[in-house]
């Protein structure tokens, strides 16, 4: 009673947060777990030490949804829908792109595109597959390995015929290595390749961990086919018949969308 | 009653034929467990045995190492067969697909499992598959996300008193045969490059050759040879990259021009893509003793679109003679040149000498996963004959002159542009899933499939954080009513015999023949069938409880009786349907086979059963 207006309010405030908090956490504690399905090894998506922007947007939607928070791990390799999400032992995926058929996805929470990265000294201001520059420079892309199935800068250099130019370097990386796709942003950092085209969030953020000044520069569209797109929305990704969880996830994409974006913007996604 | 007097004529008759100096076990011991190399009991003249052909055991993955499953075997026959039954029935407890077979060593029956391949040594002294021990080798799990057609293992090999075999996570191991025991332990590949080890290796005196698998993920494909007593690596051969890599030298003679020149295998690709080539070696290997060569078939130019690597993409989708002891290539022929359509060519090679074409000649046949059964003098590497053994149209024919197909161009695939119709589909007219040729017949058994496939535009994908554009492939059952057929080919005259069609599902099980002139083989809606090796005509049927998509093979008995085994689990790149976790509702799952495989829920499960048959 002694105490000033001010500390008063302040020990209210304090105890209501403290309150808050306290009730949350029960709650979230009594609820049944988010489970959520995620590569182990896959920066800056995620990873075991919930270091990537995946993790820290799955943690916000835990917090969001009073709900504990628990991983399935799995590499993100063909069949990862399958042996995790779809075989129940998760219940939602971070991030898909919207037109992925073996998920539902939910609304977009963000779009990103492929850029082309090359480092700042060699002022190359690549934009576009048609840059008469990229005749004589090599070009490192990123390939997945399943049949017949490329980044769509594969396709933009083969109808160019500058299949010659071509540096593969595998979206899986080497798997023992802490950052199995950095390589092809490294490559560019240490001349062995002149330039590399590179899905955003990949190259935002290795891009800030290269030993030299990088440019990153979004792909303009290619002019050949309208399919080939380099932009891609992406949202999260659940079992199709989940209804509620479509739903949840739904409003929480459009009620935390600033605080998403600010996780997104830290880790250097390009968002366009 | 009835039970007692049963097993007192069998032992009474097993006395007999002890003494009638046919035991298996003394067969083993003086070398005998094989017929010797030459003609066979009952088979023409003209067929003579490139290797010794298997008799009471069943000592290595094809039994013989020209790739026959051919067994001399002839207490089962056409006229007693009906009375074939269940013996025993044990579980492998891993209820994934059971690809391969096991192999019979005197007393002792060994089973690999699929993922997380232990080896299971079974006593067949006594009943009721009694286990001797399980190895348990504890393979790499993260190998599972990796590889990419389910986690089957193809079989194992025997060496020094070893058994053999390939792990998942591309490690190689070798346990003693009594005491199963780890003699060594060899990593070969490397999981976090997206190899992984499916294949059965072989022994050829003192090398273990062992292929590797993952072409999907950028691997670049090899045959590696371990020295079969330490494990230790003694040399690899790569199917891509420069000839010293690919151990081309002076020795090596193409047939063809189209596969004659210096470093092919980086110079019929763009740039450095030879380096994520594919072109694995994921199948069978045969060995042909007189000449110490080895052949096998490399699997498709891996990773890329075929817009992106213009050129012959050498040595995928290629037939490769080498030099067993040194690896050193002596031929080679490329089966599909620049692959538009994922056509493997990773399938047995069946060696034969035999009367082919007015003369004596040393003959490979390779019924290919393209539709087309290739005959080819082993010698030279010369294409003989190059037939339709299922509804194929990506190709009207080969020219024997310059050992090319005649392609049709409107079935190739590009990028975003709608082909229909492609016949063949991506899991071929066969798959790695072998072929058996009696030499009593002169036929060869192919277990084939009938599907078509659609290249449908574009769709998104997504794999490791990173969306990609990629071809929507959907499968589906090719003309004619039907899926699957078990074809009877006659090599000498390049054409089908007969054949015994599946309305339901592909034909995706190996195929044992006898000399009691019987072709076993299995059902992906788990029927185990015999059949007669001349006619086709079914003979005996029995329902097993999963879907078979392993490898029958016959093994005299320590008790003297012919005994009949195949392993029941359904799985595989097709069989995986069948397991829960894959929606069958969608036509582009497990790589489009569910378009050609929806039924298969509602015929059959997971399963993991070994089934024993004798008369």
């Amino acid at each position: 009673m002694s105490l000033p207006s001010s500390a008063r309010r302040a020990a209210f405030c304090a105890a209501a947060v403290y309150a808050v908090l306290v009730t949350a956490s029960l709650r979230a504690a009594a609820r049944p777990p988010l489970r959520i399905c995620a590569d182990p090894n896959n920066l800056p998506f995620s990873n075991a030490h919930r270091e990537g922007f995946e993790n820290k947007i799955a943690e916000l939607l835990a917090r969001d949804l009073e709900r504990p928070l628990a991983y399935f791990w799995s590499p993100q390799r063909r069949g990862f829908v399958r042996t995790t999400l779809e075989a129940g032992r998760c219940d939602v995926i971070i991030g898909v792109p919207v037109g992925y058929r073996l998920v539902q996805p939910t609304r977009a929470y963000y779009r990103s595109s492929y850029v082309f990265v090359s480092r700042r000294d060699r002022h190359l201001g690549v934009r576009s597959f048609d840059d008469p520059k990229l005749k004589a420079l090599s070009i490192a892309i990123q390939i997945t390995g399943d049949d017949y199935n490329n980044p769509p800068a594969a396709q933009a250099l083969a109808a160019r015929q500058l299949v010659e130019n071509l540096r593969g370097y595998t979206v899986y990386g080497d798997y023992a290595k802490p950052d199995p796709q950095r390589e092809i942003v490294d490559a560019v950092a240490d001349r062995r390749v002149d330039v590399a085209v590179v899905w955003g969030p990949l190259a935002g953020y290795y891009g800030r961990r290269a030993t030299a000044p990088l440019d990153i520069v979004p792909v303009d569209a290619a002019s050949e086919n309208p399919a080939l797109r380099f932009a891609f929305d992406i949202a999260m990704g659940v079992r199709r018949d989940d209804r509620a969880m479509l739903e949840s996830l739904d409003a929480f994409i459009v009620r935390r969308h600033a605080a998403i974006r600010r996780i997104l913007t830290d880790y250097g996604v390009p968002l366009r | 009653m009835a039970e007692m007097r049963r097993s007192a004529l069998a032992a009474v008759l097993c006395t007999a034929i002890s003494l009638a100096g046919c035991r298996r076990g003394q067969d083993a011991t003086g070398g005998g467990a094989f017929a010797p190399q030459g003609s066979v009991p009952g088979a023409p003249p003209s067929m003579q045995l490139v290797a010794d052909v298997s008799r009471g055991e069943w000592q290595m993955p094809a039994g013989d190492y020209g790739g026959l499953r051919y067994s001399t075997l002839d207490r089962i026959t056409t006229t007693n067969v009906m009375n074939l039954h269940v013996v025993t029935t044990f579980a492998t407890g891993v209820a994934r697909g059971h690809e391969g077979q096991p192999l019979v060593f005197g007393n002792t029956m060994y089973v690999v499992t699929p993922f997380p391949n232990n080896l299971i040594a079974v006593d067949l002294t006594k009943p009721g598959g009694a286990v001797k021990w399980i190895y348990e080798p504890h393979p790499d799990q993260r190998a599972v996300g990796i590889a990419c057609c389910d986690v089957v293992n193809r079989g194992a090999a025997y060496g020094d008193h070893k058994i053999i075999y390939s792990l998942l996570d591309a490690t190689v191991v070798a346990v003693d045969i009594d005491s199963g025991q780890e003699a060594w332990r060899t990593k070969v590949g490397d999981i976090n490059r997206g190899e992984t080890f499916t294949a059965a290796p072989i022994v050829v005196r003192d090398h273990v050759l062992v292929g590797n698998s993952g072409g999907e993920l950028g691997v670049r494909g090899y045959v590696a040879a371990l020295d079969v007593k330490t494990g230790k690596e003694v040399w690899r051969a790569y199917n891509t990259g420069p000839d010293s890599d690919v151990k081309i030298g002076p020795r090596f003679k193409a047939f063809y021009p189209k596969d004659q020149g210096a470093d092919l295998g980086v110079h019929s690709w763009p740039s450095d893509q030879w380096k994520l080539g594919g072109s694995t070696a994921w199948g069978w290997i045969s060995y042909d003793p007189t000449t110490n060569l080895f052949f096998y078939g490399t699997g498709n130019p891996g990773v890329w679109n075929p817009d992106l690597r213009p050129g012959d993409n050498k040595w995928s989708s290629s037939i490769i003679a080498r030099d067993a002891d040194t690896g050193e290539a002596r031929w080679a022929y490329q089966v599909t040149a620049h692959d538009s359509w994922d056509y493997d060519e990773i399938m047995e090679n069946i060696l034969i000498d035999m009367d082919y074409g007015g003369r004596r000649r040393k003959l490979l046949v390779h019924p290919g996963r393209t539709g087309f059964v290739y005959v080819l003098d082993r010698e030279t590497g010369e294409l003989l004959s190059a037939e339709t053994f299922q509804p194929t149209n990506w190709a009207s024919g080969y020219d024997l002159k310059t050992g090319k197909p005649n392609e049709d161009p409107a079935k190739h695939t590009h990028f975003g542009t709608v082909t229909q119709g492609i016949c063949p589909s991506s899991t071929g007219a066969k798959d790695v899933i072998p072929s058996a040729f009696s030499p009593r017949t002169g036929l060869l058994y192919i277990p084939a499939h009938n599907t078509c496939m659609d290249y449908e535009g574009i769709e998104a994908n997504y794999i490791a954080g990173t969306p990609y554009l990629g071809a929507d492939v959907r499968m589906y059952p090719g003309p004619g009513g039907y899926q699957g057929e078990l074809v009877a080919w006659d090599v000498a005259h390049n054409r089908k015999a007969w054949g015994v069609k599946d309305p339901k599902f592909p034909i995706y099980s190996g195929v044992l023949a006898t000399a009691g002139d019987l072709v076993f083989y299995g059902t992906m809606d788990g029927w185990f069938k015999a059949v007669d090796a001349r006619t086709g005509s079914e003979l005996w049927k029995f329902h097993t409880a999963s879907g078979i998509v392993a490898n029958p093979v016959t093994y005299l008995g320590p008790d003297g009786k012919q005994y009949v085994v195949v392993y029941s689990g359904i799985g595989g790149w097709m069989g995986a349907v069948a397991f829960p976790d894959i929606s069958a509702d969608d036509p582009y799952a497990a790589l489009g086979v569910v378009g050609a495989m929806k039924d298969i829920k509602k015929y059959t499960a997971a399963g993991d059963t070994v089934y024993v048959f004798a008369l």
